[in-house]
């Protein structure tokens, strides 16, 4: 039945892909009777987050191999889905097109972050973590290292990064589920969470990772529609994505036009930004490089080190498969990532150009507040319209918005019919709850395996384990929903947080224990602990303590001050101590090839 | 199931570091060294978009998709070359 299940499994979602589609033209259909927008983004949200349960439900288990590693079977294509869905999260999703939007060419590091950080896992990572055979990241520092203190670093730096990433998630399901619903944010959040929970308590690894791969095809679909739309309408064609440079140039001319950069917001909003950055250029002098080169490399080192994303190529069913599926994911997650720039090239000129219906600035204040979607998004304060000089038109320095919204926005400030944004939402919700949802398990899959199992109680037996598990899972859950009701950060400066704290403590140790066959446990430990404080104290001196930023070092960037201080660290500590005994070497050695047993044996 | 010899798991290693290095090498370039010149590119012009930007929001992407491609069938010829590929499929 299993191997039916798996042989079966492009029919199963070809059928489901085709399932969604009818749904969304049943959507179409009902609007055009009249159904209401409020309806229809209802119906959208829930139906999604019922399919997902559904998945969920049928997928659970009480195997201790299908929970952590959903039983080592997930064909290379498929992890390619389910990880690019763990990948794109809500930052991916609802804020990169915002940023770019706003911030211009040197937003464009995190689009290029989050994809050149996948060659340094599938060169370095991937498949040789795949051969050993762990259940969780910890679990390969514990083994290759040995000792428990290794293994204890391993799941500090972990839950520090993940549940910084897993915050920003559930807050993002919360600020999609209260629009949709209309209830209060602060319901909307546990709203969220009961959804997230849904899909990973039952059949941990096994259902995520199903779930995922259904979560991917919706919100791919939910971001490619809109932009191909508008594309349409502007007239750049079916391809948008190849043939938006005409875009680009005539925004340059309508940015001298608005004197966008020149004039700067004469009144401030909690929140809310006017555009002043260009959107092509990249900036004069070498600050402007310096400032992209290292977000990407914190963002690239990041990617290489969070566990939710390395566990994924734990479930392949071998290292070939592991490798291969790293290449697909990439090109999974390419789909949306180069897609973010045109839809943001292409909302831009819907609000800019003054030839389209669409067009606002330049217009009149009082026709431009008239507006349906200007009135929504400003009714919650994501939006603002104000006459700074009183002159009666809107100009660029007097538009306010919140970069978050760009994406949701979109549908309805091009005109596009409700159906869309409805799509759009619910687009958003599946990237929210597939990041949230592979982190909780990550977090959650360390405590209860590395902490619980291999440090506390060894002799627990299977349904003990996995009882812990799903308690660890649900009081985590409920935690980070807590702490996201209390909306301490925006989306995305809690994104690039978790990465820069993973890259910080991680990434050495992860790479030197495969490609340094000298590293031993002493380095490691020295390697985790010093680059994840330094990289902590510099966040806290330039973000708390109001220290100015060294070399343009900000907050988003401190892996910059982790990464060398762990290296260095961790050689130094290394060379100081005696080298690993001839049985890790052997180890290591025994990982570098594909053949053979795994290290750690099944059900360890 | 034969044991590999010590001398062929070097070669196979030797092989692996190579690719690796290279891999890594293309990787620098197009994430590092062509943002850090985006300005200069710029004044190039490629399918229309500014030459710069064109690389950060799509050219050097598809150099990595690409890349990891390349590198996992070139690994698994490196593998299979010196029998230490898996035995199944």
């Amino acid at each position: 039945m299993k191997g039916n299940f798996i042989d079966n499994l492009p029919k199963i979602y070809g059928l489901y892909t085709g399932g969604f589609i009818v749904f969304i033209l049943l959507m179409a259909v009902l609007e055009q009777m009249g159904m209401s927008a409020e309806a229809i983004g209802l119906l959208f949200v829930l139906f999604t987050i019922f399919i997902y349960a559904a998945i969920g439900w049928l997928s659970r288990t009480m195997q201790v191999e299908a929970y952590y590693v959903a039983g080592r079977q997930v064909p290379a294509v498929f992890n390619g889905m389910a990880t690019a869905a763990d990948w794109m999260s809500g930052a991916s999703f609802v804020a990169m097109a915002g940023g770019i939007y706003f911030g211009g060419h040197g937003y464009l590091a995190f689009v290029v972050g989050w994809t050149g950080g996948y060659v340094l896992v599938a060169s370095l990572m991937a498949p040789y973590l795949r051969k050993f055979g762990c259940y969780t990241v910890p679990d390969y520092i514990g083994t290759r290292y040995g000792g428990n203190l290794a293994r204890l670093c391993a799941v500090i730096v972990l839950v520090v990064a993940s549940f910084t990433y897993v915050t920003a998630q559930i807050n993002a399901t919360g600020t999609i589920a209260s629009r949709a619903l209309e209830i209060p944010f602060e319901l909307g959040v546990w709203f969220g969470l009961l959804g997230i929970l849904l899909c990973s308590m039952l059949g941990g690894m096994r259902a995520v990772t199903w779930t995922q791969v259904a979560q991917y095809i919706v919100l791919i679909i939910a971001y490619l529609v809109p932009v191909i739309w508008m594309s349409n309408k502007q007239g750049f064609g079916v391809i948008p994505q190849f043939a938006y440079g005409d875009a680009i140039a005539r925004l340059g001319e309508l940015e001298t036009q608005w004197q966008v950069g020149t004039l700067k917001a004469t009144e401030t909003f909690a929140g809310l930004s006017t555009l002043v950055n260009s959107h092509a250029g990249a900036g004069e002098g070498w600050l402007s490089s310096w400032k992209f080169v290292t977000l990407a490399i914190c963002m690239m080192a990041g990617t290489a080190s969070l566990p939710h994303i390395l566990m994924r190529y734990f479930t392949t069913p071998s290292v070939r498969a592991a490798r291969q599926s790293v290449a697909w994911s990439l090109l999974f997650i390419f789909l949306l990532y180069f897609t973010a720039p045109a839809l943001a090239t292409f909302t831009k000129l819907q609000v800019l150009d003054p030839n389209l219906a669409t067009g606002i600035i330049g217009k009149a204040i009082s026709d431009v507040q008239a507006l349906d979607w200007v009135q929504k998004w400003s009714e919650v304060n994501f939006l603002r319209v104000s006459d700074s000089n009183g002159d009666g038109i809107l100009q660029i320095n007097e538009f306010f918005m919140r970069a978050d919204i760009v994406v949701l926005a979109t549908p309805e400030i091009a005109g596009l019919p409700y159906v869309i944004s409805g799509l759009v939402a619910a687009g958003g919700m599946a990237a929210a709850m597939s990041t949230a949802d592979g982190l909780l398990l990550a977090i959650a899959n360390a405590l209860s395996h590395d902490l619980y199992y291999k440090m506390i109680d060894p002799r627990a037996d299977t349904r003990k384990r996995l009882l812990t598990a799903r308690v660890l899972l649900l009081a985590i859950g409920a935690l980070g929903a807590f702490i996201a009701s209390l909306k301490l950060t925006s989306i995305l400066g809690a994104v690039a947080w978790a990465f820069d704290f993973a890259c910080s403590g991680l990434f050495f140790p992860l790479v030197l224990g495969i490609w340094w066959k000298r590293a031993n446990t002493a380095g490691a430990v020295a390697g985790m602990i010093g680059g994840f404080v330094a990289g902590t104290a510099y966040l806290y001196y330039v973000r708390f303590a109001g220290g100015d930023p060294w070399m343009g070092i900000d907050h988003l960037r401190f892996g910059i001050i982790g990464m060398p201080v762990s290296l260095v660290c961790m050689v130094v500590v290394t060379m100081m101590t005696k080298e690993p005994d001839e049985e890790t070497q052997r180890m290591v050695d025994e990982m570098r090839i594909p053949k053979g047993a795994t290290i750690l044996s099944a059900e360890h | 199931m034969s044991e590999t010899t010590s001398d062929a798991r070097q070669a196979h290693w030797a092989k692996t570091r190579n690719l690796t290095i290279g891999i890594l090498v293309l990787w620098f370039i197009f994430s590092l060294v062509v943002p850090w010149f985006a300005n200069a590119l710029n004044t190039m012009s490629f399918l229309g978009f500014p030459l710069g930007y064109y690389m950060a929001a799509q050219g050097s992407l598809v150099v990595f998709v690409v890349l990891i491609f390349y590198l996992a069938y070139k690994q698994n010829k490196i593998d299979e070359e010196f029998g230490v590929a898996e035995d199944d499929q």
